[in-house]
């Protein structure tokens, strides 16, 4: 009997008493589970990719039509003569807006286009834009269609969507104004907890007092607010007097928002002190260095890319912080460099705007849009700057 | 000369050195001194912020209140038996007296009065001819410190008022629905809006985000695609919530609006068909705690020492199985901790849903899914900004309630870490 007929015989054996003995290669082979799975899996990661393009698309969509939509000024010009449906050339009056060439303008109802222009007669294109020529009196006011350029937006100080003016600086400018409060405060303050608690404090009271400053960075916005509304103003009030300090104003939740953002300042730069190894501090101590001399000018240089990473995403959090400029800011643009009045940021702008009934075909709606592009561009730049800055000028140490 | 550079003098010997930095020494330690100083005041200040926030919190909560009564009780009164103990027919007689006829038979229309409690219509008495209205309010500090000057302000101004000390967080608060009155305003219908869309975004958000988790950390490998999705999640973690309000705005209010009107499953309700429900609601914050969770989760399941993985393949499992039966069940503690704080923020979270649509003024509660809904943090607002100040005290009353149920989320996150930490160890 050979080996091999023993085998099959032992295999045989095995069989009976009921243990399977596969036969099949061992080779990989697909399995459809595992690659179905791994395909989901796949999805949920790159949903996020989606919700990135949903954001960017939708809010350029709408940022494309507040800049295409058209709108009817004023422009103080009438007609001189009645003009029956046929006609496509008549008189206006001298005086008024400056009318071109190619102009699209609105007389009652009815939209026409200017083609040709002479001293004070005009030739027109009557009934564009799906309407239909009538017949117009003499004194009829001839309104001009205009564009929100994206010139006037980015260039312009005033925002009064009533009156037609999109200037985002307006906004941008009392977003800027909180910003620099909130950071004026944090800054200093947060380096100097992070300095505290990373060089000086023992490890109980260090223990002790980073969960207390991070409950700070726990507590919803909306509590924030409340509490600019009805400490920190009135606190401003008490000092400064109450007729330079306006009840909404800049300044108060400017503070509010340092105190918010100073736990995530305190946080990461001490994260960053931290991870300076100790070899730095004792050579610097061996060189007869004061524990300030070594925490200022060896400690901190050696942490500058986390610490700057730190300040950075925390601008970026003051920029986009909503509820406590909506609280606390006050309502209404208004270009101003006095940071005791009250004045509307980007987020409180949307905020108010947003909360009444708003229509989806109207150029306000567009016009949030266009102020979250606007918003979501800086805050996105700062956030990929502070990366930067942490990938490339952090200093490595074994 | 300083006391410091005499000792160094006596302890060296020959050319010295450290007379070149003796000198500055003192003035050294000094500035470093002082620095201490500072930075441990800078400390204390953000320590005292905090202590200043939560009592700005309290002193808008609790506070006199000067209630005055349209008419005394006391005048109603029969044969000097007080309201408190008359009999019930005596009771409704003095209703019928002192209300119109017209709401007299209102009442009576609603429920016969013979129907009713006694209680029943005591309240109705208090509430239709007695009409206590509270005519001013001070906060805490004033009440605790200015107690003479507010007894002779009300006893100047509204000598039928009475002084009452309340406390505007009640257990009566919690369980009643909005109102216009500030007084009889509570946060029932803003409680149950909070847990309904955290429902939604968590039923959401969580399945997802543990999913690209699990990719990104057992699957990715270093090709383009996976690099742009954690770049990608990291920079989505810092984009401002409001404009995730206006993703949700212009994707789950308007385009899907026929899913979150609920008007694909026949629930045309109209006052809600504009698509600014809970089921919108949800998921907005859904997106916006998406990249918190995936984040999260990512750090726990990289925690998972990897000869778990190694032990599991060795035995023939395949990658799946070793994810199903290994990695997630040690990791699942870690990535529940994550969640709960993911899901405290979104509790917290205003902006997004004021933008999405919440409802100012709704006094029933959330039916479902398709429900227009305002919640906790939203409410907070619309009453901080009131301008009325007996709106800031229900306002403050809601912001303990919201920091309470803050508390016990994150409460119950340390205590997993900790079980956690204990199993682990």
């Amino acid at each position: 009997m050979t080996a091999l007929q023993q085998r099959e015989i032992k295999l045989e054996s095995q069989a009976q008493t009921g243990i399977q003995i596969q036969r099949e290669s061992l080779a990989k082979r697909p399995r459809i589970r595992e690659i179905l799975i791994q395909a989901f899996l796949f999805l949920c990661g790159a949903l996020s990719i989606l919700v990135t393009l949903g954001i960017v698309y939708e809010l350029g969509k709408e940022s494309m039509l507040f800049f295409t939509r058209q709108q009817w000024e004023v422009t103080n010009r009438t007609l001189v003569e009645d003009v029956p449906t046929g006609w496509i050339s008549f008189r206006i009056s001298q005086s008024g807006a400056r009318l071109a060439e190619g102009d699209v303008i609105r007389i009652g109802s009815e939209v026409m286009q200017i083609t040709a222009i002479s001293g004070n007669r005009i030739a027109v294109e009557r009934g564009i834009q799906e309407t239909e020529p009538q017949a117009h009196d003499a004194g009829s006011d001839i309104a001009g269609a205009t564009r929100v350029t994206l010139r006037e937006f980015l260039t312009r100080t005033q925002w009064n969507p009533q009156i037609g003016k999109y200037g985002i600086w307006a906004l941008v400018n009392a977003t800027l104004m909180t910003s620099v409060a909130a950071l004026a405060l944090a800054l200093p303050l947060g380096l100097s907890v992070a300095i505290y608690l990373s060089e000086y404090a023992s490890d109980r009271a260090r223990s002790i007092l980073k969960p207390v400053l991070e409950i700070l960075s726990g507590i919803p916005t909306v509590v924030y607010g409340y509490f600019a509304l009805t400490f920190m103003t009135p606190l401003l009030r008490a000092l400064l007097g109450v007729n330079t300090v306006e009840i909404y104003n800049t300044a108060s939740a400017g503070l509010v928002i340092g105190i918010l953002i100073l736990p995530m300042v305190s946080s990461m730069s001490e994260d960053a002190l931290s991870a300076v190894p100790q070899s730095l501090r004792q050579a610097a101590y061996a060189l007869g260095a004061t524990r300030l001399e070594t925490a200022v000018k060896v400690v901190v240089p050696a942490a500058l890319s986390g610490i700057t990473a730190a300040f950075i995403v925390a601008a970026s959090r003051a920029i986009g912080e909503t509820m406590i400029v909506a609280i606390a800011a006050g309502a209404g643009s208004n270009f101003t460099f006095n940071p005791f009045k009250a004045a509307e940021t980007m987020t409180g702008h949307i905020v108010r705007i947003s909360s009444g009934d708003i229509s989806y075909d109207s150029i306000d709606y567009n016009s949030l849009f266009a102020i979250g592009l606007m918003l979501f561009i800086i805050t996105l730049g700062l956030n990929i700057l502070s990366q930067y800055i942490v990938r490339r000028f952090r200093e490595v140490y074994e | 000369m300083s006391s410091s550079a005499g000792d160094t003098e006596r302890i060296l010997d020959g050319p010295r050195p450290a007379d070149k930095f003796a000198p500055n020494l003192a003035r050294r330690h000094r500035s470093g001194r002082f620095w201490l100083l500072v930075f441990q005041a800078a400390t204390i200040a953000g320590i005292i912020a905090l202590g200043a926030l939560v009592l700005s919190i309290g002193n808008g909560a609790f506070g006199y209140i000067a209630v005055q009564n349209e008419i005394d009780p006391a005048t109603l009164a029969v044969d000097d038996v007080g309201l408190q103990d008359l009999p019930k027919e005596e009771l409704v007689r003095i209703l019928e007296e002192n209300v119109s006829e017209g709401l007299f038979r209102r009442l009576e229309h609603d429920l016969p009065l013979a129907e009713r409690s006694r209680q029943n219509v005591y309240d109705l008495i208090m509430e239709r001819v007695v009409e206590p209205k509270t005519v001013q309010q001070w906060t805490l500090f004033d009440s605790l410190f200015r107690q003479d000057a507010i007894v002779a302000e009300v006893s100047g101004e509204y000598p039928d008022a009475q002084l009452r000390f309340v406390s505007w967080l009640d257990p009566e608060f919690i369980v009643t629905p909005q109102s216009g009155d500030a007084m009889k305003a509570g946060v029932r219908t803003a409680i149950l809006g909070s847990l309904w869309t955290i429902a939604v975004a968590i039923l959401f958000a969580f399945p997802i985000g543990v999913g690209a988790a699990i990719y990104l950390e057992e699957y990715a490998g270093e090709s383009l695609i996976n690099r742009i999705i954690q770049v990608n999640i990291n920079n989505l973690a810092g984009v401002p919530s409001i404009v995730y309000g206006l993703l949700g705005l212009a994707i789950f209010v308007r385009t899907l609006q026929a899913l979150t009107s609920g008007a694909f499953l026949g629930f045309a309700d109209p006052s809600t068909a504009n698509g600014r429900t809970i089921a919108s609601a949800g998921m907005t914050l859904g997106l916006l705690i998406l990249p918190l969770i995936i984040i999260n989760a990512q750090e726990a399941i990289k925690a998972v020492p990897y000869s778990l993985r190694l032990a599991s393949f060795a035995l023939g499992a395949t990658p799946w199985q070793t994810i199903w039966s290994h990695v997630l069940p040690s990791a699942l503690p870690g990535i529940l901790t994550g969640t709960i704080l993911a899901v405290s923020r979104a509790i917290g979270e205003t902006a997004p849903l004021v933008v999405v649509g919440a409802s100012t003024f709704i006094t029933f509660d959330p039916a479902g899914l398709f429900s227009k809904f305002t919640t906790l943090p939203v409410q907070i607002y619309q009453w901080t900004s009131r301008p009325q100040d007996v709106f800031r005290n229900i306002a403050a009353a809601a912001i303990i309630v919201l920091l309470l149920l803050l508390l016990s989320l994150n409460a119950t996150a340390i205590l997993l870490r900790n079980r956690v930490s204990r199993r682990l160890s």
